[in-house]
């Protein structure tokens, strides 16, 4: 049945074009950014975009920064939405359930299914931004990666100037104010820089599995793809702005968004892992709600579609 | 093959299905009749677990439904409401998905290839080739769904309006494919409103009107001989005369007689020097049965 599932992932149009689109805003941003030689103070803007002009082979991380706050929610919530509800609008799910597909199969099915998606979407980002900016930015020198106050991260190369960047960033960072370790200027590998992007891209897949869980659960309750897609979407707007919010100071720790950033602290020399593990385990509380809550629903509904 | 003791289902308010007590054996070729929103789509959604009752029992090849469900499952076809499928994969390559859909295993992946091609050879759709199927027109899509429920070769058939989208000649084509399997010992279960359709095709017939089965019998019984033979004569007069009292209602020049024997009326009637233009026993049609026992339908408010 997953098998299946991928096969219907992989052969619909609509996986591949969602793909290039993502794939294509950080190649627009690279081409402006290598015409203008412009790109935000540190701590300013897009994470590590500051860093790129010194070192193409950032960019991937630069990619990865720009994507996930939008594109990337965006694109599971459709996808994620569109699991049960678009098969119950085409009239395959009464198809597939009486050939017979267990429901609980079918929804562990879907959700991998949605897995497999982000890791495409996260390493197609990965690959061609690494592609455009080695091309269009220069290749790596030696590697070395700032972080800033407020979660904005600078990048520098030898280190020469990276410190003194980091050192000047504002706080309005993107992160709502992880802990300040500024360890600027001290050098990667090039085997760190691709353990470390291969950490953000497991990280950032998993950030992804608590949109994919609600959207999931919405999608058994309506036969609206669309609707269960923007109500996933609603649920993450409003964790940003709660996130953001100081008064809410209480639930953020909760909040499906909270950790969402905290990849950039694979970024950080030594590896900042706090955030990262509370990212891992909010990510498995949704998953694990929202997928029992979506098998309650779905395995004692009626098939009326 | 299937039976149903007291099935009941209500939505909210609204009961669907009341107390359906359905007896398909093997070998029919079954025919559930009645109005729209008379409950048959909710009484095949049961039957399949797709739907669950709320009061009632189901049995479908000698399992319980739903909880016993997967177990039958595969040795049934069906095609529920209107045939769906992935609009930009082919028809092969849709069949061949929900076939790898389901249980089976490696065994029923390497009989697949020849089950598929056999499935669209069966429904006519053999030269379809790699064309997507939102490219298919109405009937193409509904020999598409048939051919989805005859791949893994079943035991019986649950066709939900078989003949929806299909023109003069898949209809023909509809109805020699099924009796054709039925000879070969599928058992064949239908919903229709379209009489004609279950009229040529089913031996057994249920009629459902407002969620309860009305009616539940062989074809060839209700439409048995009634007692009265429908005569057409230019002599009308004199035959009223001669047969007084036996007949029940002329129109014109058609009688209807109390009597059992055409024949010898016939012979009665031109021994009396009259002219007999038709004679024939009379048979009430499925319309007629059908409509005798339903009520509006919920298509009609009144």
């Amino acid at each position: 049945m997953i098998k299946v599932e991928l096969v219907k992932l992989l052969r619909r149009p609509r996986t591949w074009i969602s793909v290039v689109l993502t794939c294509a805003l950080p190649f627009v941003v690279a081409v402006f950014i290598t015409v203008t030689h412009l790109v935000p103070p540190p701590g300013q803007g897009s994470a590590f975009l500051s860093a790129v002009l010194q070192d193409g082979a950032l960019y991937p991380a630069a990619a990865l920064a720009l994507v996930l706050p939008v594109f990337l929610p965006v694109a599971v919530a459709v996808v994620a939405g569109d699991s049960i509800a678009g098969e119950a609008t085409g009239g395959t799910l009464r198809y597939l359930l009486v050939r017979p597909v267990g429901r609980t199969r079918l929804l562990v099915a879907k959700l991998i299914s949605v897995i497999v998606y982000v890791l495409v979407v996260v390493l197609a980002v990965t690959f061609t931004a690494y592609a455009t900016g080695v091309f269009l930015l220069g290749p790596s020198q030696a590697a070395a990666v700032g972080q800033a106050p407020g979660g904005g991260v600078a990048g520098a190369g030898g280190g020469a100037v990276g410190g003194g960047l980091a050192g000047q960033a504002p706080t309005a960072g993107l992160a709502a104010g992880g802990a300040v370790t500024s360890l600027s200027g001290a050098p990667l590998s090039l085997l760190q820089l691709t353990e470390r992007i291969a950490g953000a891209i497991a990280f950032i897949t998993v950030s992804m599995l608590g949109v994919a869980a609600i959207a999931l659960f919405l999608s058994t309750i309506t036969d609206s793809a669309l609707g269960s897609a923007l109500g996933a979407l609603a649920a993450l707007v409003a964790s940003e702005v709660l996130v953001t919010l100081n008064a809410a100071t209480v639930i953020q720790p909760y909040l499906p968004t909270r950790y969402w950033l905290a990849w950039i602290d694979f970024f950080r020399q030594p590896v900042f892992w706090r955030d990262i593990q509370r990212g891992f385990g909010i990510q498995a509380a949704y998953v694990v709600v929202f997928l029992a809550a979506a098998w309650a629903n779905f395995s004692t509904k009626d098939i009326t579609a | 093959m299937i039976i149903t003791r007291a099935l009941t289902k209500r939505y909210g308010a609204v009961t669907a299905v009341r107390s359906v007590d359905l007896d398909v054996r093997e070998g029919d070729r079954y025919g559930l009749l009645g109005p729209n929103g008379s409950g048959k789509t909710t009484l095949v959604r049961m039957l399949l677990g797709l739907v669950y009752a709320t009061s009632g029992e189901i049995e479908v090849l000698g399992r319980r439904i739903p909880s016993r469900a997967h177990e039958v499952l595969p040795q049934i076809g069906a095609l529920i409401e209107e045939p769906a499928a992935y609009p930009h994969l082919s028809g092969r390559a849709n069949l061949a998905l929900l076939d790898a859909a389901g249980p089976g295993g490696r065994a029923a992946r390497r009989t697949r290839r020849q089950r598929v091609d056999e499935a669209l050879e069966q429904v006519g759709l053999a030269g379809v080739g790699r064309r997507p199927v939102k490219a298919y027109s109405l009937g193409m899509r509904q020999r598409l769904g048939l051919a989805a429920a005859l791949i893994r070769r079943p035991r019986l058939l649950v066709l939900d309006e078989p003949g929806n989208g299909l023109d003069p000649r898949g209809i023909r084509d509809l109805r020699e494919l099924l009796t054709g399997l039925n000879e070969a010992g599928v058992t064949v279960f239908l919903s229709s409103h379209l009489l004609a359709e279950v009229e040529q095709l089913c031996t057994r017939v249920g009629v459902l009107d407002d969620g309860r089965l009305v009616l539940q019998d062989h074809l060839t019984m209700l439409r048995a001989p009634t007692g009265r033979i429908v005569l057409e004569t230019p002599d009308a007069d004199q035959v009223a005369a001669l047969l007084d009292g036996h007949v029940e209602h002329r129109d014109g020049q058609r009688l209807l007689v109390r009597c059992d024997d055409a024949a010898t009326l016939n012979a009665r009637l031109v021994g009396a020097g009259l002219r007999v233009s038709s004679i024939g026993p009379q048979q009430r049609t499925l319309e007629e049965i059908v409509l005798a026992v339903t009520g509006t339908g919920s298509d009609q408010v009144s």
